[in-house]
C-alpha cells in the first residue's frame, strides 16, 4: 500500500484507454441478482407464515425464547453497518480514499461483531439442546420444532450472507488500496453496497418475525 | 474525444453524508417503536407494527442506502415489477391456504 494519505492522483494520461466500462450495465446486473435474493428468501418468509398460521400457539412461545436483547443489538449493529457501507461510496466519489477505507473497514468489524453475536446465541440454543433433530426438540410440538428449524435455516442462510459479504468487502479494502476502486470508477463498491444493504433489509424483517412474534 | 468506451453517462450526482445519517436516525428510531409496541403485548399494536413499521424501515433501506431514489425510471419499473412479483407469490400462497 503506498502511502494512503496521499490524495488521489490524477491519472496517468492513456492509462486506461480503450478500457470498456459499463457502469449501467454493472448496477443492473447487481440489481437482477438482488431480486433473484429477494425471491429466494421470500420464498422461506412465505414457508415461515403458513406454518405460523397452522401453528401461532407453538410458534409464539418458542420465540419467548429467543434473546430479543442480542436480536435488537445485531439490528442497530447492521442499520449501522449500513451506514458506514454507505459513506464509504459517498467517501470515495469525494476523493477521500482514506475515509472510504475508514469506513469500509467499520462496515466490515461491524458485519463480524454481527457474527460473533449470532455464533454465542446459537452456541446458548445449541448448549440448551435446541438444534435441528435433537433429541430435546423433537421431544417438543411440532409447531415449536418447526419453528426452530426455520430459526436455524433462515438466520442461517443469513448469516452465510453476512459471511459473504464481508470476505467481498475484504477484497474491495485492497481495491481501494490499490486505486482499482477510484472517485470516477467505483462501480465494484457501489454492487458491494447494494449486497450488504440487501442482507439488512433481509435481517429488518427477520428481526419481528422471530424475536418479536412472542 | 473521450477514449475511453463508456455506454453510460456518469452515475447519478453525489448524495451527502448528511442525508444517510439523518435516515439511520430514523432507522433506528422506528427499531425501538418497533421493539417497544411488541412490548407492549397488545398483539394488535405488535401487528401494526410488522405491517407498517417494518416495510417502512426497508423503503428507507432501498430508496437512501440502495440509491434507488436517484435512479433510473427503468430500474425502477423493476424494482417494483419483482417486489409486485414477490406479493403476488405470497398472496395466492395465502389466499390458497385461508379459503381452501
Amino acid at each position: 500500500m503506498s502511502a494512503p494519505a496521499e490524495p488521489l492522483a490524477a491519472e496517468p494520461a492513456g492509462e486506461h484507454v480503450g478500457e470498456h466500462r459499463d457502469y449501467a450495465g454493472a448496477k443492473l446486473g447487481m440489481w437482477i441478482f438482488v431480486f433473484t435474493e429477494l425471491i429466494l428468501f421470500g420464498g422461506l418468509f412465505v414457508a415461515y407464515g403458513m406454518y405460523r398460521s397452522m401453528h401461532a400457539h407453538d410458534f409464539h412461545k418458542a420465540s419467548g425464547e429467543l434473546n430479543l436483547t442480542l436480536g435488537v443489538i445485531n439490528t442497530l449493529i447492521l442499520l449501522t453497518s449500513s451506514l458506514t457501507m454507505v459513506l464509504s461510496i459517498v467517501a470515495i466519489r469525494l476523493q477521500r480514499k482514506v475515509q472510504s477505507m475508514f469506513f469500509l473497514a467499520c462496515t466490515m468489524l461491524l458485519g463480524a461483531a454481527f457474527l460473533v453475536n449470532k455464533f454465542f446465541e446459537w452456541k446458548a440454543k445449541i448448549h440448551h439442546g435446541i438444534y435441528p433433530g435433537s433429541e430435546h426438540l423433537m421431544a417438543r410440538p411440532p409447531g415449536e420444532r418447526l419453528f426452530f428449524g426455520l430459526y436455524f435455516g433462515m438466520t442461517g442462510l443469513h448469516g452465510l450472507h453476512v459471511t459473504v459479504g464481508v470476505v467481498v468487502m475484504s477484497v474491495m479494502l485492497v481495491f481501494l488500496a490499490r486505486d482499482k476502486i477510484r472517485h470516477n470508477d467505483f462501480i465494484k463498491l457501489e454492487n458491494t453496497g447494494l449486497y450488504w444493504h440487501l442482507v439488512d433489509v433481509i435481517w429488518i424483517f427477520l428481526l419481528p418475525l422471530f424475536y418479536l412474534a412472542a | 474525444m473521450n477514449p475511453r468506451m463508456q455506454t453510460q453517462t456518469e452515475p447519478p450526482h453525489i448524495v451527502g453524508y448528511a442525508t444517510f445519517i439523518k435516515v439511520w436516525i430514523a432507522l433506528v428510531v422506528l427499531t425501538g417503536l418497533l421493539v417497544g409496541l411488541s412490548l407492549t403485548h397488545r398483539p394488535n399494536l405488535a401487528l401494526l407494527g410488522l405491517l407498517f413499521i417494518t416495510p417502512t424501515k426497508a423503503s428507507l433501506v432501498i430508496f437512501y442506502f440502495m440509491h434507488l431514489k436517484y435512479e433510473s425510471a427503468a430500474l425502477k419499473y423493476m424494482a417494483a415489477a419483482a417486489i409486485a412479483a414477490l406479493i403476488i407469490f405470497i398472496g395466492l400462497t395465502f389466499s390458497d391456504y385461508l379459503f381452501r
